[in-house]
C-alpha cells in the first residue's frame, strides 16, 4: 500500500486550497527553475528512468514518446497538447486532478514543453468539465501573474504560454489525432498514422499529446528522481496511479495507489469492499469501458498494472475499475457499452462505422435472448473483423468488451438464449 | 531508394511511394474504394489492407503506408484476405440490394469486388440504414442509401473543383455526405463526381435509367465544346449518343471533363438538320434533295467572281471540312476566308502567336501567371483545374487583368483596363517584377482580349511582356493564347484565313451588308447574326437549325462531332482525331464529303476521294497535321502591333453563359436546365409547388 509520503496528488479530494498559495504550500512550483536548468536531455532521461507509462490508456512510455520529437526546433514550432478530454466511461481522475490540483498540471506543462522545445501548450479539455476549465484558467492566470509561465517563465528565459481549449463532447476527440483535428477547428476524425504527431501534428508541426495525469506527475518525478518513481510498483509498471473505483462497491472513490496493487486489495481497502461482500462479486471491468471484463476467479488474484492485466486478456486502460455484483445483467451492460461505441464512432472508416451498429443490435438481442447460440460465434467473428482493421483504436475499444463477455461469460449468454427459446416454444405450443 | 518485397517479388521504388503504388508497379492490384491517384489519401474504406512486416500484428492500409527499406508485404495472406472479406461484409450490410435498378450496375466497383471478396450469403439480420437523398443540381442524381462514405466526391469538390461545398455531417452510422444547405453544386466539373463514385450513390441524372453499360458501344473521341480538346469516350446505343465519359490523357484533361462536354450531348437529338433545304420563291425553306440543293447553289454562283464570294468556318468545324472548303474557295478564286467568327486578332503566319505554347501540362511547371482578359473557368474548365492544381502546390503567383471572376484559386486582381496591362508592359507595375523574377513565368491571353478592335495591339503588348520578363527561354515558352473554339487553331494551322487581298470575318459581313459580297458559305458558323449579311446568298452547311440555318438560302445538312471521323487541333496545337460513334441523321453527311460532291457538280472537282487523301492534303498544307496527338513547338518570333491600346474600354469576356456556347449546347435541354439553375440562380431544389 502506498505510503503517504509517496503520494503525488496530495489534494486529490479537494480538502485543501487548489489555488496557487495552497499548491505552493504542498510543494508545487518549488525550484521549478532549477528543474528546468537541468536541461532537456536530463529531463527526458529522468522521465525515461522513472518508467512512467502514459496514463491515458495505451500505456506507451512517456519519456520515449518525448524523445521522438525533433531534437532541434526547425522552421516549424513544436507544440505540447494535453489531452484533458476525459471521456472513457468509468474514468474520472483527470477531472479531479484539474479541479483540485491544477498547478501540478501547469507546472508539468511548462517542464514538458521546455523538454520538447515547445513554447505553447494547449490543454484540450472536455466541454462538460465546466468548473474544471474555470479552475484551470484561474490557475493559469495566477501562474502567469506570478511569472511562473508567460514570457521568461520562472526566470528561466524560456517563453511559455498555456491555453485551455474546450471540446464539444465527442468521445473520439480523446484520440490524439482526432483531438488535433478538433483543435485545428476541423471535424474530430482521427488521422492516418504514419505520419505520427511527433513529425506532423498540430497545424502540421511536431506535436506531443499526453494525458493530464502523465504530465502532472512529471514535476514530482523530477524533484524526487526517476529512481524513486521506478521503485514503486513492479518493473516496467512503475509508479503511482490514480484509480477510479465505481459500481457496486460500498464507497466509490478516486484513490492514488501504487501500481501493481492486487485488485481485491484495492477494492476492499479503498472502496469499502463489494456490495454484499467479495463473494457477491460477478465481474470487474478493470480499466474503463474499452477493456475486456474479468470474472471473479481472475479478480481474486490479478494485480493492477499494464502487464498483469494484459496477461489475463484485459488491460489497465485508464484504471477505471467498474465493479459489478451478482445483481447485474452483464449482457445488458455490455450491450449498453456497445451502444456507446456505436454512438461515438466517428464514421470515417468502414469497420467501425458499420460494425459498431451491428454489434449493438446483436447485443441487444443477446440481452433479450432473441438469438441462436451460433450467433455468439458470429458475434465474436464480427468483433475480430473490426479489431485491428480501423484507423484508430476506437474499433478495438468497441470490440474488446464484447470479446471479454464472450470469452468469460459465454455460458450466461447461452443460458439466456436457451431459456428464451424454450419460453417462446412453450408459448407457441 | 528503399527496397521491399511484395508477394515475394523484390522491388525498388522512390522514397515516399505507398505500398499500393509499389504493388501497382509490379502489376499486383490491391482492391480499393477510397483511394484515387488524383485525390488526397483518405485511407477510410480499409479495403486495401495488407499484411506488412515488420510492424504491429495487424494489417495496414496500403494506400497510406509509405514503403520502407526491408519491408515484406503480403497482399494475399490469410490475414489480408480475412481483413478484406470483413471490410466487404461491413460495406454490404447497409448497402441496399438494388443492383437491378441501380444505374451503376455493370460498372460498379462494389459489385465487382463483392464478386471477388463477398460472402455468398449475408449474416446481417438487423434493420438496414436508409438515408435521405440530397439535391446536387440538375446533373448529379443521388441515392444516398448506397453511399459507402469513401469521401471521393468530397475530396474532388474541395481539391480539384475548388468548390468546398460537400462534406460529411453526423457521426458513425449516421454520417452522411451532403452539401448541407442542398443547392446545386457550383462547379463546371461537377459531373466528375459521378465517375469518381465507386457505387451508385451519385449517378448521371440526365442519363439515369436510359441504358445499361453493356448495351453501349464505346468510341474513343475528342471533345469540341471548348478548345482544350478533352479526350472523351462516346457511349452510344444504336443511332443515339447516350453519354460522354472522360478518357485519361495526362497531357490534356487528366481524367476530368467539364459538365458541358459531358451533358450537352442531348442537344444532338434536337433541332437537327436531317435533309437539305432550299429557300423557295415564297421566302420559305423547303426540304429538297441533295441534287436540288447543289443545283440551287450552282445556279446562283454561276458567273459570280471569286472576289464576291466568301466562306466563314464555325467554332465546331473540323480540319478536313475546312481544308476542303478552302480548296473549293481557292478554286473559285476567292480569298475571302476566315475561321475566326469573333474576329480575334492573332498572326496566322506565326504559329507561336496563337498557341497555348507552354502546353497544358506545362502549367504545372510554371511559377507565375498573368491572365489577360480571360475567365479560364468558363473558357476551359478543365484547364482551369490544372491551374488550380498548380496553385495548390504553392509558390505560384497568379494575377488577372480583366473582369474579376471566381476562378477557384486566389489571384491578385490588377485591374480591368488595358491601362494596367500597359503598366506591366512598361515594367512600372509591381507584377512585372514578379514575372521577371519567376523562373518559368507564363501569360494566358484570352480570346476576349484579342477580339477587340485593338486586339493586335493587345497581342503586341503581351508579346512585349513575354520578351521583357524572359518568358521564352531554353525549353520554355510561357506565352499562351486561350482559345474558346475547337476549330480555331486547326483553321489557323491550315490557313483558313484571308488570302492576298482577302476579307476577314468583319470585312465579309460588312461587304455582304453593302452588297459587295454575293455568296457566303457558312461552315457551321452560327455566331454571326444573319440580318447582318444583307442580301447575300447564304449557304449554311452544318448540323443544327441554329442562327446560321435560320438565315440560309440553302442548307446542307452536315455531321456533328460524334458523327464523323475528323481532326481537331486544340489550343496547345495538339492534333487529335475524333471518331465516328453514330451515323449522321437522315440525309446528313460527313462534311468533307458534301464539299467534295458539290465540287464535282460545279466542275471544280477536289483532288481527294478518301479521308486518307484529304489528310495527306492537310499534311501538305501544314506538316503539323502529320504529328497526331503531339504538340509541335512553334518558332518564337515577333508578332502583334506596337501601338496604343484603347484604355477607355475595359477587357470583356467572350462567354456570357458557360452552358450555352454553340449550336449543340443551345439545343440541349440539360444545358437549358443548367442555365436556369446556375446562370439564372435558381439553384435550390424545386419542391413540387414550384411552377
Amino acid at each position: 500500500m502506498l505510503r503517504d509520503q509517496d503520494r503525488i496528488f496530495t489534494n486529490l479530494y479537494g480538502f485543501h486550497d487548489w489555488r496557487l498559495a495552497g499548491a505552493r504550500a504542498r510543494g508545487d512550483w518549488d525550484g521549478t527553475k532549477a528543474l528546468i536548468e537541468k536541461g532537456r536531455d536530463a529531463i527526458i532521461k529522468e522521465v525515461q528512468d522513472s518508467g512512467l507509462r502514459g496514463r491515458g490508456g495505451a500505456g506507451f512510455p512517456t519519456g520515449l514518446k518525448w524523445s521522438f520529437m525533433p531534437k532541434e526546433v526547425g522552421e516549424r514550432p513544436h507544440y505540447l497538447v494535453v489531452n484533458a478530454d476525459e471521456g472513457e466511461p468509468g474514468t474520472c481522475k483527470d477531472r479531479d486532478l484539474m479541479r483540485h490540483d491544477p498547478h501540478k498540471l501547469i507546472e508539468g506543462c511548462l517542464i514538458a514543453s521546455y523538454a520538447m522545445g515547445a513554447h505553447a501548450c494547449y490543454i484540450y479539455i472536455r466541454g462538460e468539465f465546466v468548473q474544471e476549465a474555470l479552475n484551470l484558467e484561474h490557475a493559469i492566470a495566477e501562474a502567469r501573474e506570478a511569472g511562473l509561465i508567460g514570457p521568461n517563465a520562472c526566470g528561466t528565459g524560456w517563453d511559455f504560454e498555456c491555453y485551455v481549449h474546450r471540446g464539444a463532447g465527442a468521445y473520439i476527440c480523446g484520440e490524439e489525432t482526432a483531438l488535433i483535428n478538433s483543435l485545428e477547428g476541423k471535424k474530430g476524425q482521427p488521422r492516418l498514422k504514419p505520419p505520427f504527431p511527433a513529425g506532423v501534428g498540430l497545424y502540421g508541426c511536431p506535436t506531443t499529446v499526453n494525458n493530464v495525469e502523465s504530465i502532472a506527475v512529471v514535476p514530482t518525478i523530477l524533484r524526487r528522481g526517476g529512481a524513486w518513481f521506478a521503485g514503486l510498483g513492479r518493473p516496467k509498471n512503475s509508479g503511482t496511479k490514480v484509480f477510479c473505483i465505481s459500481g457496486h462497491v460500498n464507497k466509490p472513490c478516486n484513490v492514488e495507489e501504487e501500481m501493481g496493487i492486487p485488485l481485491k486489495e484495492l477494492i476492499e481497502k479503498h472502496a469499502g469492499g463489494v456490495r454484499g461482500g467479495w463473494d457477491n462479486l460477478l465481474a470487474v471491468i478493470p480499466g474503463g469501458s474499452s477493456v475486456p471484463v474479468l470474472d471473479k476467479a481472475v479478480s481474486d488474484t490479478v494485480l493492477m498494472d499494464f502487464d498483469s492485466l494484459r496477461e489475463v486478456g484485459s488491460g489497465l486502460g485508464t484504471a477505471a475499475v467498474m465493479v459489478m455484483d451478482k445483481s447485474t445483467d452483464l449482457i445488458k451492460v455490455i450491450a449498453r457499452l456497445s451502444r456507446f461505441y456505436m454512438h461515438e464512432s466517428c464514421g470515417q472508416c468502414t469497420p467501425c462505422r458499420e460494425g459498431t451498429g451491428w454489434l449493438w443490435r446483436v447485443m441487444e438481442r443477446m440481452a433479450r435472448g432473441e438469438a441462436s447460440v451460433e450467433e455468439i460465434d458470429m458475434l465474436f467473428d464480427v468483433t475480430k473483423q473490426i479489431e485491428g482493421h480501423t484507423i484508430c483504436a476506437l474499433g478495438d475499444a468497441a470490440a474488446w468488451p464484447v470479446q471479454g463477455l464472450i470469452r468469460r461469460f459465454r455460458p450466461v449468454m447461452e443460458a439466456r438464449i436457451l431459456e428464451r427459446n424454450r419460453a417462446a416454444a412453450g408459448a407457441a405450443a | 531508394m528503399p527496397k521491399l518485397t511484395i508477394d515475394g517479388i523484390e522491388i525498388e521504388v522512390e522514397p515516399g511511394t505507398t505500398i499500393l503504388q509499389a504493388a501497382e508497379r509490379l502489376g499486383i492490384e490491391i482492391p480499393r474504394f477510397c483511394y484515387h491517384e488524383r485525390l488526397s489519401i483518405a485511407g477510410n474504406c480499409r479495403m486495401c489492407l495488407v499484411e506488412v512486416q515488420p510492424g504491429p500484428p495487424k494489417p495496414a492500409a496500403s494506400c497510406a503506408m509509405p514503403v520502407a527499406e526491408g519491408m515484406t508485404v503480403k497482399t494475399n495472406s490469410p490475414m489480408a484476405l480475412k481483413a478484406r472479406k470483413g471490410v466487404m461484409e461491413f460495406l454490404l450490410i447497409n448497402h441496399p440490394l438494388d443492383c437491378p435498378i441501380c444505374d451503376q450496375g455493370g460498372e460498379c466497383d462494389l459489385q465487382d469486388q463483392a464478386i471477388a471478396f463477398g460472402a455468398d450469403k449475408s449474416r446481417y439480420a438487423e434493420a438496414k440504414r436508409a438515408v435521405t437523398d440530397k439535391y446536387l443540381g440538375p446533373l448529379v442524381k443521388t441515392e444516398m442509401t448506397r453511399c459507402i462514405h469513401c469521401t471521393r466526391c468530397i475530396r474532388f469538390a474541395t481539391e480539384v473543383a475548388g468548390v468546398p461545398e460537400l462534406g460529411a455531417t453526423g457521426r458513425g452510422e449516421h454520417m452522411e455526405v451532403t452539401n448541407y444547405v442542398e443547392h446545386a453544386l457550383h462547379s463546371e466539373l461537377s459531373g466528375n463526381i459521378v465517375d469518381l463514385c465507386p457505387v451508385g450513390a451519385l449517378t448521371n441524372k440526365p442519363y439515369s435509367f436510359h441504358a445499361r453499360p453493356w448495351e453501349l458501344k464505346k468510341t474513343e473521341s475528342i471533345d469540341v465544346f471548348d478548345a482544350v480538346g478533352s479526350n472523351i469516350r462516346i457511349d452510344s446505343r444504336g443511332p443515339q449518343v447516350m453519354r460522354v465519359l472522360p478518357r485519361v490523357n495526362d497531357d490534356v484533361n487528366e481524367e476530368w471533363i467539364s459538365d458541358k462536354t459531358r451533358q450537352a450531348v442531348d442537344g444532338l437529338l434536337y433541332r437537327r438538320l436531317d435533309t437539305p433545304y432550299v429557300r423557295g420563291a415564297d421566302g420559305k425553306l423547303k426540304p429538297a434533295t441533295w441534287n436540288e440543293a447543289f443545283k440551287a447553289i450552282a445556279d446562283r454562283i454561276q458567273g459570280v467572281p471569286g472576289s464576291r464570294m466568301a466562306a466563314i468556318a464555325g467554332d465546331l468545324a473540323d480540319c478536313e471540312s475546312m481544308m476542303a472548303l478552302k480548296d473549293l474557295m481557292t478554286a473559285f478564286g476567292s480569298t475571302n476566308l476566315d475561321c475566326r467568327q469573333d474576329g480575334m486578332k492573332v498572326d496566322p503566319a506565326i504559329r507561336a502567336s496563337y498557341l497555348f505554347n507552354s502546353t497544358i501540362a506545362g502549367i504545372e511547371e510554371a511559377d507565375a501567371l498573368l491572365i489577360v482578359g480571360a475567365n479560364p473557368r468558363w473558357e476551359a474548365a478543365v484547364l482551369n483545374a490544372r491551374i488550380r492544381k498548380r496553385w495548390l502546390a504553392g509558390g505560384f503567383k497568379v494575377a488577372l487583368v480583366g473582369q474579376a471572376v471566381d476562378l477557384t484559386y486566389g489571384y491578385e486582381h490588377l485591374g480591368t483596363n488595358p491601362q494596367t496591362l500597359q503598366e506591366v508592359v512598361d515594367g512600372s507595375h509591381p507584377f512585372a517584377a514578379v514575372l521577371k523574377d519567376a523562373k518559368r513565368p507564363m501569360i494566358i491571353v484570352g480570346s476576349g482580349a484579342l477580339m477587340r478592335d485593338d486586339g493586335d495591339v493587345v497581342l503586341g503588348a503581351c508579346w512585349k511582356i513575354a520578351q521583357a520578363t524572359g518568358m521564352v527561354a531554353d525549353g520554355w515558352n510561357g506565352f499562351n493564347v486561350l482559345h474558346t473554339a475547337a476549330s480555331r487553331v486547326g483553321g489557323l494551322d491550315l490557313g483558313f484565313v484571308p488570302g492576298e487581298g482577302g476579307r476577314d470575318t468583319r470585312a465579309i459581313v460588312e461587304g455582304a451588308a453593302k452588297g459587295e459580297i454575293d455568296v457566303v458559305w457558312l461552315l457551321g458558323a452560327d455566331e454571326i447574326a444573319g440580318e447582318r449579311l444583307g442580301k447575300a446568298f447564304v449557304v449554311y452547311q452544318g448540323h443544327h437549325g441554329d442562327r446560321g440555318a435560320h438565315r440560309a438560302d440553302v442548307i446542307l445538312p452536315g455531321a456533328a462531332y460524334t458523327e464523323k471521323n475528323a481532326t481537331w487541333v486544340n489550343t496547345e496545337g495538339r492534333v487529335q482525331r475524333g471518331r465516328l460513334a453514330v451515323f449522321p441523321p437522315g440525309e446528313a453527311r460527313e462534311d468533307w464529303t458534301i464539299l467534295r460532291a458539290f465540287s464535282d457538280v460545279v466542275g471544280k472537282t477536289l483532288p481527294y476521294n478518301s479521308l486518307a487523301q484529304l489528310r495527306d492534303r492537310l499534311t501538305a498544307a501544314n506538316p503539323v497535321f502529320g504529328a497526331v496527338d503531339r504538340v509541335v513547338p512553334a518558332e518564337w518570333r515577333a508578332f502583334g502591333i506596337d501601338g496604343v491600346m484603347n484604355t477607355s474600354k475595359a477587357f470583356a469576356l467572350p462567354i456570357e453563359n458557360f452552358y450555352m456556347t454553340d449550336a449543340i449546347s443551345r439545343a440541349s435541354r440539360t444545358m437549358a436546365e443548367c442555365t436556369d439553375v446556375y446562370i439564372n440562380g435558381n439553384d435550390q431544389k424545386k419542391t413540387g409547388t414550384h411552377d
